[in-house]
């Protein structure tokens, strides 16, 4: 018997380990939709990383330096100024004369900046505001409540623009507007969680036989709500970087000369879209294309990862042929 | 139930005392205040005149602590008149620049947002509704598949983008000129139609691709209950099982979600009204916001604010009523 709960426990312990390589795994088998989105999410982390490779020492890339932009971000050439693509600006040149693809390939240093440091101020912000309130409830919860309501009731790019006009534009800025107000909004999903496991028989169970309540926090229920944080995590890069791009289109995120996708869009580029069509057309690629990749990967673990889509049997469940199948897989499963 | 809607109706109160505080504070925090940027239009312009900060500044009413020109503002504290004229007393205040009560501002400016709100969501629920429940009874088809890729694509294309381009492109190549003035509805129906349309399936197209998605999953959700297989078992039709059955279940959430969407989208779109010339409430907002005219930016936040805050209420209610399984303390 001793031996039986001793197994049981290492294997639920190995499971545990593994969740994100196990999670990796399923992906590519069940979603290759979401898969695809992975692959064009890591394609855009390499882009920002190697962009230059001044951060290994060499020098930049107007020098002739190694790295995937063959120029440097605000590397004015008045002489080649909007030229259309061609084999030395394969997507032509702007205004001042610089090369728009290198500068899209520094863009993605930008939004993969915004949409990582935005997202994991947001985990944060909803995790301690989110957690306490669901496992404690009570008054502190009701005044809680009160604050996340206020600041939900505002549309958010109404918000976003007042407080960045706070602010001052710039990347930190809006790094921070967007985490914390995305955390914020995200509160009552992280709560509702919560309050679903306090009713749980084994959180009763846990609090009968005395865990300790820091414990259950950590052993029972952070292990419990990851895969919500997982989902709202990765449905909200997208939409950060959407966000990110609407400001600075508006003149209110990430100010020129700097490469935001966003910030291409506007100013310069609405000015010369007639001229120049490509200034206009490959930022806007970029973006959607990145946005898209984040959406369909988000979507892809949600599927994955929230309970109340599994399964299903019969006339708009699983077909019956996968079924038959998955059956076959277990019982060649169990045999072994 | 009874206890659970005064409850929910009295906690209005609190959020909302706690919304104005933001929008009186939060806008006043923002570098650069109204007469520095007043009086470096008038230098702009040449003006000779230019009076003394400080008479301005009073003559304004912006003198008085923040906290005194909060109260006045919300009208829980003497006006330098000695009366009580404010917010709560249905006096939503001027303008700093030109005097102009916000009132006037909201009755010319709130018809043309509420006529893109209105067209924007019976084309968004028209195109979301039906593909979403079909999409949902041919799961993991090549239709689904495309529906879904339609509505992520919806939901990646940043809408600034795709209007810019919509209304530039199509005027070069064939020679149309986009309406740049407003023609009211009162005026002239068809042009006013026409210069609506464009912007209005936009708009529609992108909130479609969210209603998309969550009729898509609500369907599927109900469509795997136990009660969806007796009422096969029986032998109904499948219109009969999809309409009376699932959809009636599966909109509950549905209705609530696009009933939250509503004051959102009445409220102005500001990006819409932006690019496409409209003088709606989005675009009076944001030219407030470049002006710093603190009280039509906190008339429109307040009135945004409280529309959100009364529509989440009533959508809730709405949500115990519809649906005999919640019961609320």
């Amino acid at each position: 018997m001793a031996r039986t709960s001793e197994n049981t426990s290492m294997e639920m312990r190995r499971k545990r380990r593994f969740f994100l390589i196990d999670l990796f795994i399923r992906l590519f088998k069940e979603k290759p939709l979401g898969f695809l989105g992975l692959v064009i999410i890591m394609l855009l982390v390499l882009t920002a990383i190697f962009a230059d490779l001044t951060w290994l020492g060499f020098p930049p890339p107007e020098d002739g330096g190694p790295g995937l932009a063959s120029y440097g971000w605000n590397q004015i050439m008045l002489e080649q100024r909007l030229s259309p693509p061609s084999s030395q600006f394969l997507l032509g040149t702007d205004n001042l004369g610089r090369d728009m693809l290198s500068r899209i390939v520094y863009g993605a240093r930008i939004s993969i900046t915004v949409a990582l440091g935005a997202q994991a101020i947001s985990a944060v912000v909803k995790l301690l505001v989110g957690v306490p309130s669901g496992y404690f409830g009570g008054k502190y919860d009701i005044i809680l409540q009160r604050f996340v309501d206020a600041w939900i009731c505002f549309p958010p790019l109404a918000l976003y623009l007042t407080v960045m006009a706070v602010l001052g534009a710039g990347m930190w800025q809006v790094i921070v507007v967007l985490g914390v107000s995305g955390g914020i909004s995200q509160v009552r999903v992280i709560r509702s969680a919560v309050i679903r496991i306090r009713e749980e028989v084994y959180f009763e169970a846990a609090r009968a036989v005395g865990v300790p309540g820091h414990r259950i926090l950590v052993r029972h229920v952070l292990p419990n709500i990851i895969s919500v944080v997982i989902i709202s995590v990765a449905t909200g890069m997208g939409m950060v970087i959407l966000a990110e791009a609407t400001l600075s289109f508006l003149g209110l995120g990430i100010p020129p000369p700097y490469p935001s996708w966003g910030g291409m869009l506007s100013g310069s580029g609405r000015q010369f879209m007639t001229a120049a069509p490509w200034m206009m057309i490959w930022p806007g690629v970029a973006l959607s294309l990145v946005v898209f990749a984040f959406n369909m990967l988000a979507d892809a673990l949600r599927d994955l990862l929230d309970p109340r889509l599994r399964g299903g049997l019969g006339r708009y469940g699983m077909s019956h042929e996968k079924l038959r199948r998955l059956a076959e897989k277990k019982s060649a499963e169990m045999q072994r | 139930m009874r206890a659970y809607l005064i409850r929910r109706i009295l906690l209005i109160i609190p959020t909302l005392f706690l919304v104005t505080i933001i929008v009186f504070m939060l806008v006043r925090f923002i570098p650069g205040d109204v007469l520095d940027i007043m009086i470096s239009e008038w230098m702009e312009e040449g003006s000779t005149d230019i009076q003394d900060i400080e008479d301005l500044r009073k003559a304004l009413g912006l003198d008085a602590p923040i906290f005194t020109q909060y109260g006045r503002w919300l009208g829980v504290w003497q006006q330098e008149t000695g009366e009580f004229s404010g917010m709560l007393q249905g006096n939503l205040g001027h303008s700093l620049w030109d005097n102009e009560p916000v009132v006037d501002i909201f009755k010319s400016r709130l018809p043309v947002s509420i006529e893109l709100g209105i067209l924007s969501m019976l084309i968004s629920w028209s195109i979301a509704l039906p593909i979403g429940i079909f999409m949902a009874t041919r799961q993991d088809s090549v239709m689904d598949y495309s529906g879904r890729i339609f509505a992520i694509v919806m939901l990646s294309i940043p809408g600034f983008w795709l209007m810019t381009m919509v209304i530039v492109y199509p005027s070069i190549w064939w020679g149309t000129m986009p309406n740049i003035v407003y023609v009211p509805i009162t005026e002239n129906l068809g042009e006013n139609l026409k210069q609506f349309l464009l912007p209005a399936f936009l708009t529609g197209a992108a909130t479609s691709a969210l209603t998309i998605r969550l009729t898509r999953t609500m369907m599927l959700e109900v469509l795997r209950q136990d009660f969806i297989r007796t009422a096969w078992a029986k032998g109904l039709s499948e219109r009969t099982v999809l309409i009376r059955h699932a959809v009636k279940n599966a909109f509950i959430p549905v209705i609530t979600v696009i009933g939250a969407q509503i004051p959102a989208i009445l409220a102005g779109q500001i990006v819409t009204e932006q690019i496409f010339a409209l003088p709606g409430i989005g675009r009076a907002f944001l030219e407030a916001l470049n002006q710093r005219d603190y009280p039509i930016i906190s008339a429109i936040n307040t009135m945004v604010a409280t529309a959100i805050l009364v529509m989440n209420v009533i959508v809730d209610i709405t949500y115990a009523w519809m649906d005999p399984r919640i019961r609320y303390k």
